[in-house]
């Protein structure tokens, strides 16, 4: 009896073995965090398809660019994007995949719904020059609110990461201060406040916390009914961060003249426009060795702009446009293989 | 116990038959060999020591090359502008250990010696069990209590001294409840070897409970106590996830108790991910530097040991 158990589950785990063996005809890539949901889906979703699958491991943008530089995957996915130099220093080419927003989220006893701010008045928060909630700058912004005279307590994540590095771009563009004494970055060293670890982190610091401010990726926010923060936009608009704001924000990015696609969504112009929006960026070589590989990959992505839109809305993310999406099928004609032909034909 | 040497040489065998001097001979070449593997096992663990030394000396030198003292006077910690000051992650480092062992040791000792002196019989084992299981509790788990538990009540309770509830003080009391049961499970079991004829002469010539512990068992296994404070201590000194939890990350000299700060692992943990170049490096002189911390503190406390031993007879 008991052999016989033994003997099938060897047999089994062969079966099981050779099954994985040949699912490592998979695409191979590795990157952002914040993409890393959308693109799980995607895959699945693509597997079920054409039987390709996808390996991403969510290392991190930072290391997702490493990988990619010593070329141990297919592609690299980067939550900040690569300047023209560095690209071309490294020859890559860059794309932007999917968008996303982020958004100040804050806990305050007696305020419900939303409050309104501006970007200086959120950098000056950031840098503990404003610590009370009834401070003037505030009672400004919103004049019908009572607000209490509560301490603030500025959140922030604590580990390197795209959503830091677009908060900190933001604040850097609004206030020149901010510019100057902290800058923008992955990591940087926050003059006040509070440290908490990721998107969970963060929430819940900011739950526990009355005063408390943070920020966070929208999809999250969206998931855990977190209190709004209302943006000053750089139009002089108050909008509330949703896919519609995002969506405005994306559409008046001039992908076009941006070098190398470098471009940071964040304080674009226009009406209903949020303003600390992102995308997330892949990373490919120009010249590869595996032709197979690249076009694989290449032919995934192509899959993801053309059916990958509601599933990136389902889960809070900023589907790229049509126009974006076919300048970046175009620019992909820069990936050739050893012969010099290139690996992507429409 | 004849050396292997000797049987070897086979002088003093030569009244044994040939049989019975090849068995012996067998069995110490086996024990030749024994030895040999030993040592290499042991060897084993110096090599990868010293071979650890001597990589995170190369991947940190670009860094220490480039900043140099400033490394260690600089009161921040910016990646994004390239200044790296290791300052307050030292500082965070050091306070949150020290605020850890003066909470813990105390009370610590008090459970050891109220486990072996005071408590039922029926109470003993239960307790001591409850105990060890207090040490196998994952650190994240330390973590989450501290962040979602204690930060929010310390924040009630103490709003003044807390206002965010996290922070170096917070830090260090996790770190302390971390460390009791490793240094009361250490006290308990070398206190246990106090020699039940010293309790009961001391007893027999009037002392009080307190007279006892104070004046008989803990000067007469200081030694075992002090090995235990220090096993705590290693562990305060590079716990990293239940710190980071409840630190409070701020990357800026804070030289307060209750401030936000950071520690060196807690920074490491935070950033090595995301990191590359200078950061990286700088990172991993980050670790250098809690390398020598311990291996300083581990000094210190043999040090204290050797100079104690007068007392323990």
């Amino acid at each position: 009896m008991l052999k016989h158990v033994f003997a099938t589950l060897v047999s089994g785990s062969l079966i099981l073995g050779a099954a994985a063996a040949q699912a490592q005809e998979a695409i191979t890539g590795a990157g952002a965090t914040f993409p890393y949901p959308v693109y799980s889906q995607w895959a699945d979703a693509y597997q079920d398809k054409s039987g390709v699958g996808l390996n991403y491991q969510a290392i991190g943008s930072g290391g997702g660019i490493q990988q990619i530089t010593a070329k141990t995957v297919t592609f690299g996915a980067s939550d900040a994007p690569m300047t023209k130099e560095e690209l071309d220093k490294n020859g890559l080419l860059q794309w932007p995949m999917v968008m996303g927003g982020v958004v100040a989220a804050f806990h305050v006893d007696g305020i419900d719904g939303a409050i309104n701010l501006d970007g200086k008045t959120l950098a000056d928060i950031y840098q503990g020059k404003i610590s009370r909630w009834n401070d003037e700058a505030i009672a400004k912004l919103n004049p019908d609110m009572e607000l209490p005279d509560t301490k603030i307590t500025p959140v922030y994540r604590a580990e390197g990461s795209g959503t830091n590095f677009l908060f900190t771009h933001y604040l850097s563009q609004v206030s020149q201060d901010f510019a100057n004494t902290v800058g923008e970055g992955k990591s940087v060293a926050w003059p006040a406040g509070v440290g908490a670890k990721a998107n969970a982190g963060v929430a819940s610091q900011i739950a526990n916390t009355n005063g408390a401010i943070g920020y966070v990726e929208f999809a999250y926010a969206a998931q855990n009914d977190l209190h709004l923060v209302h943006l000053k936009n750089k139009a002089g608009k108050t909008v509330a961060p949703d896919m519609d704001s995002f969506m405005a924000a994306a559409a008046n990015a001039d992908w076009k003249n941006a070098p190398g696609m470098y471009l940071v969504l964040t304080n674009q112009p226009g009406d209903n426009s949020w303003p600390i929006t992102g995308a997330s960026f892949i990373l490919m070589h120009k010249q590869v060795q595996n032709v197979d590989a690249a076009r694989q990959a290449l032919e995934f992505f192509d899959w993801a702009y053309s059916n990958g839109d509601k599933m990136a809305k389902e889960l809070d993310y900023v589907p790229m446009p049509k126009n974006v999406a076919d300048m970046v099928r175009e620019s992909w004609s820069e990936i050739k293989g050893p012969n010099g032909e290139a690996v992507w034909k429409q | 116990m004849a050396t292997p040497q000797a049987i070897q040489t086979g002088g003093g065998l030569g009244g044994l038959s040939e049989a019975t001097r090849k068995r012996l001979q067998r069995k110490a070449r086996i024990d030749v060999w024994f030895e040999r593997v030993l040592f290499a096992f042991a060897f084993a663990v110096l090599l990868l020591l010293g071979a650890i030394i001597a990589s995170l000396i190369a991947s940190s030198w670009p860094a220490l090359e480039r900043y140099g003292l400033e490394f260690f006077t600089e009161n921040r910690w910016a990646a994004n502008v390239e200044v790296f000051g290791a300052l307050p992650a030292i500082y965070g480092t050091l306070l949150t250990s020290f605020i850890a062992i003066v909470i813990a040791v105390p009370i610590s000792f008090g459970i050891a010696i109220f486990l072996t002196e005071l408590c039922p019989n029926v109470l003993r084992q239960p307790l001591s069990t409850l105990i060890e299981l207090l040490a196998g509790i994952p650190s994240i788990i330390y973590g989450m209590w501290g962040m979602e538990v204690m930060a929010p009540l310390l924040r009630t309770w103490f709003p003044s001294v807390f206002p965010a509830g996290t922070g170096l003080a917070t830090a260090g009391i996790i770190l302390a409840v971390m460390i009791i049961p490793f240094i009361t499970a250490v006290s308990r079991d070398v206190i246990n070897t106090v020699p039940a004829v010293m309790r009961e002469s001391a007893y027999g010539l009037g002392c009080t409970t307190w007279e006892v512990a104070r004046r008989v068992i803990l000067p007469s296994v200081k030694r075992g106590l002090v090995g235990g404070v220090v096993l705590g201590l290693g562990r305060a000194l590079g716990e990293t996830m239940a710190v980071t939890f409840v630190i409070g990350n701020n990357l800026f000299l804070n030289p307060t108790l209750t401030g936000q700060g950071t520690s060196i692992a807690a920074l490491i943990a935070n950033q090595f991910s995301e990191s590359d170049g200078t950061q990286r490096s700088a990172l991993l002189a980050l670790g250098l530097i809690l390398f020598l911390i311990t291996f300083a503190v581990l000094a210190f406390a043999r040090y204290l040991l050797r100079n104690s031993t007068g007392r323990h007879a």
